[in-house]
């Protein structure tokens, strides 16, 4: 172990110590075993409730301790549905996801789930194997340099050369997923490293002396925010998912109410505002709502909580919220003015940054009748450019009606599961979302076949909770492997399939941007019904339900809702010609931003 | 780019393998251009000191600031003010010198007080330390004679006076 000398360290923060992470009593006193049984002693001792995986040749020493322990395994059909189980689970819980792979093939299918992870910030550990330390670096069989793989896509990741070494370790990893901004955290473990003989020993310290997240906000900085959005005319609070993560949601609802503030949510943060509350004006970005673009692109104060100024939010950047001043605060300090000038930085927790925010803005008296003008010009464009989508001509099945119907019948305490594509930002715009953890999507990534294993992970979370993914047809057919899982295991999600028989997205774009040729997005479950996902679930040892018209809609749902003891796999067979509105081009100003094809909402006309 | 741009920032790292994979990866990952890059042990054997001379405007250099920061296994980070600072590289140059040439080439030897570490019948190993701007001298110098090979070392520096690069202040941006 290293150990920096005081001088070296002398501005560091007091160490921590894992007391804090860990929360079960056990023995302190070195007990001998083997570094496998380490391993899992060690998770046990976290805390760790499940765990996704697949054991293999370099972590099979860890699965024999495994079979005893009060850790439940959920054996996966691949590894990338460990991966995204384990964020499904983090995200619907707050809790550390944990998935285990073996080394080589293995390690690498978690590499897609890692970068997912990483891209949306989600706690997890991922757990694999290692050809034995003599075997690194010959090519061995089964050997890849995870470690070097997964280094721009984790926090930090760890490869144990001592067994003595692996309770820190495996501690060192959950208080780095967990704390700061989290993300995920990668052990590799070489087999021999397992078999070897070491002792347990509990609580561990923790030697980060590199690593003090910064939680409390300057008060300096508080002041100033307070001060700008007392001067401010047009104040938006921007929210991201940094948000939800700091469970301040109470608090941003406090802050919203008491300012009067219009509240834009980001695709990371639905659920953080009740989408049902007045001053919410729905999600700004690509396929974000009109009134919440213009909010941004109209304001003088961008009071930014929790969120990065992603592309997909701000559109063309340097026509991006052109009269903002901002107001940025995030945990991680690089998100700071990294894509627009903050007038005012903040490095914290949403949390507390929300809570002093509200007691400096106690102090200093605003009216939420200073923003009236603003308002009136708010809710004249929500009232003019209302979310909503036409009926198809061609007596197709709408895929919005479905997607807005499962959001009314299983209601806002369900939590919902998208892939990525039209039916992930159809859910994000037809669903209503009043409360935090209900929303889980690969929002940074854009992973496609997220859904299914996301949604068994947060289904294992929040057992008593109804889980839905929404996803498409594509997505469904990267990782549907995980529903025998669900069957196996006893997790009973409901996957609304919306199949429009095609990569719905992919075709929009081509509709719009190249004239109409189709290249390769024709997927064929309409044409040929290959494959049949009705017959499909039910090879899976799920129920499986086809809907094909709009008077079977409510019926279909409802079923499947009344199924609690199975998984169960809807077919929604909709129309192919459906669009994504608005929209907002990619690469263009968020000025261009189309409330429907060919239908421009004029904002200089709207300006007061 | 102007030499405006560079700037020297040393970066305290614990001594662990890997760490500068994950220091030059970050680099490149984030298409940050470094000009030179040397590492070494510090006083402390568990801490290394790594010095990059990064090319950037002050705004990239906040990010990759920060970015640095962001690294687990760094513990801290000081940009080094040129005039506040030695900097010094190290050079071997391994330059033709027959003997009708030899005291020439000595005399720029002596001039830019370099030491001769190998001799060979028609060539001269020349070693040199000094700040870039001496060496890229000592270099236009004997390049009429003929470098028939030269290596050069990355730049190390570290800060005038008597206070030490962990007592002081660290660089956190923002």
């Amino acid at each position: 172990m290293t150990r920096p000398t005081p001088e070296t360290l002398a501005n560091r923060a007091t160490p921590a110590t894992v007391a804090a992470a860990s929360g079960t009593a056990v023995p302190a006193s070195p007990t001998p075993v083997t570094g496998a049984g380490s391993l899992v002693r060690s998770l046990e001792a976290l805390g760790v409730e499940v765990a996704f995986g697949i054991p293999g040749g370099t972590i099979l020493p860890a699965y024999d301790p495994l079979y005893d322990s009060k850790v439940r395994h959920i054996l996966v059909r691949h590894e990338q549905g460990a991966g995204h189980a384990a964020t499904g689970y983090a995200q619907a819980t707050g809790k550390v996801g944990v998935c285990i792979a073996t080394s080589g093939p293995g390690a690498t299918n978690l590499v897609t789930a890692i970068a997912d992870a990483y891209m949306d910030s989600v706690p997890i550990v991922a757990i694999t194997g290692q050809v034995s330390r003599a075997a690194i670096g010959t090519d061995a069989f089964q050997e890849a340099d995870i470690q070097g793989i997964t280094l721009p896509i984790t926090k930090h990741n760890f490869l144990i050369q001592d067994p003595e070494e692996i309770p820190q370790v495996l501690a060192q990893a959950f208080h780095l997923a967990s704390t700061g901004r989290p993300g995920p955290v990668l052990v590799d473990i070489p087999k021999d490293v397992q078999q070897a003989q070491t002792t347990f020993s509990w609580p561990p310290t923790l030697d980060l002396p590199g690593y003090r997240p910064t939680l409390h906000p300057h008060g300096k900085q508080i002041r100033e925010a307070a001060r700008l959005i007392a001067a401010a005319k047009r104040p938006v609070l921007y929210v991201g998912g940094g948000v939800l993560k700091a469970g301040a949601t109470d608090g941003l609802r406090k802050l919203a109410e008491l300012t009067g503030i219009p509240v834009v949510t980001t695709l990371m943060a639905l659920g953080a505002f009740p989408d049902s509350h007045p001053q919410h004006l729905g999600m700004p970005g690509m396929h974000g709502t009109v009134p919440a673009v213009y909010a941004l692109q109209k304001a003088d104060l961008l009071v930014t909580l929790g969120a990065r100024f992603d592309d997909r939010v701000t559109g063309q950047l340097d026509s991006f919220a052109p009269d903002a001043k901002i107001v940025h605060a995030d945990i991680d300090p690089a998100e700071i003015g990294k894509n627009r000038h903050a007038d005012v930085p903040i490095v914290g927790d949403a949390r507390h940054v929300i809570d002093e925010l509200i007691a400096a803005i106690s102090t200093s008296a605003t009216g939420a009748s200073a923003y009236e003008p603003w308002w009136a010009q708010l809710n004249d464009l929500r009232e003019r450019y209302p979310l909503g989508y036409d009926e198809p001509t061609d007596g197709t099945l709408a895929p919005q009606y479905v997607i807005e119907r499962i959001g009314q019948l299983a209601g806002p305490d369900a939590i919902y599961v998208a892939g990525v594509g039209q039916h992930q930002m159809w859910a994000s715009q037809f669903i209503k979302y009043e409360k935090p953890g209900t929303w889980l999507n690969s929002g940074g990534a854009g992973t496609m076949g997220y859904a299914v294993p996301a949604a068994m992970g947060a289904k294992v979370g929040r057992p008593e909770t109804a889980v839905w993914a929404i996803d498409g047809d594509g997505c469904f057919q990267m990782t549907n492997q995980e529903l025998a899982t669900c069957a196996l295991e006893g997790i009973p999600v409901k996957i609304a399939v919306i199949n429009n028989g095609n990569l719905g997205m992919v075709r929009q774009w081509q509709t719009l941007f190249y004239e109409g040729r189709y290249s390769n997005t024709e997927l064929g479950t309409h044409k040929h019904r290959i494959p049949d996902f009705v017959k499909l679930a039910e090879a899976l040892g799920c129920i499986g339900l086809r809907c094909e018209s709009k008077d079977d809609v409510d019926a279909t749902i409802k079923a499947a809702m009344d199924i609690t003891d199975r998984p169960v796999v809807i077919d929604f067979t909709v129309g192919k010609d459906a669009m994504v509105w608005p929209m907002v081009a990619a690469g263009t100003s968020n000025d261009e931003i189309m409330h429907a094809r060919d239908l421009r909402p004029n904002f200089e006309e709207d300006d007061l | 780019m102007s030499s405006q741009n560079k700037h020297t920032l040393s970066v305290l790292v614990e001594n662990k393998p890997g760490v500068l994979a994950r220091v030059s990866g970050l680099f490149s990952r984030r298409s940050f251009n470094i000009d030179s890059l040397a590492v070494g042990e510090t006083e402390n054997p568990d801490v290394s000191r790594i010095t990059i001379v990064v090319n950037a405007d002050s705004s990239p250099l906040e990010q990759v600031t920060k970015q640095l920061n962001k690294l687990v296994n760094v513990l801290k980070i000081v940009e080094l003010d040129p005039q506040q600072s030695v900097q010094r590289e190290l050079l071997l140059v391994k330059v033709r010198a027959e003997r009708a040439m030899r005291s020439q080439v000595l005399e720029t030897v002596e001039l830019f007080r370099a030491k001769v570490i190998d001799v060979a019948p028609d060539t001269l190993t020349i070693e040199a330390t000094g700040n870039p701007d001496k060496l890229d001298a000592l270099l236009r110098d004997l390049e009429p004679y003929g470098i028939k090979e030269m290596v050069q070392s990355g730049l190390v520096a570290i800060g005038r006076g008597s206070r030490s690069i962990t007592t002081g202040p660290a660089l956190r941006a923002a």
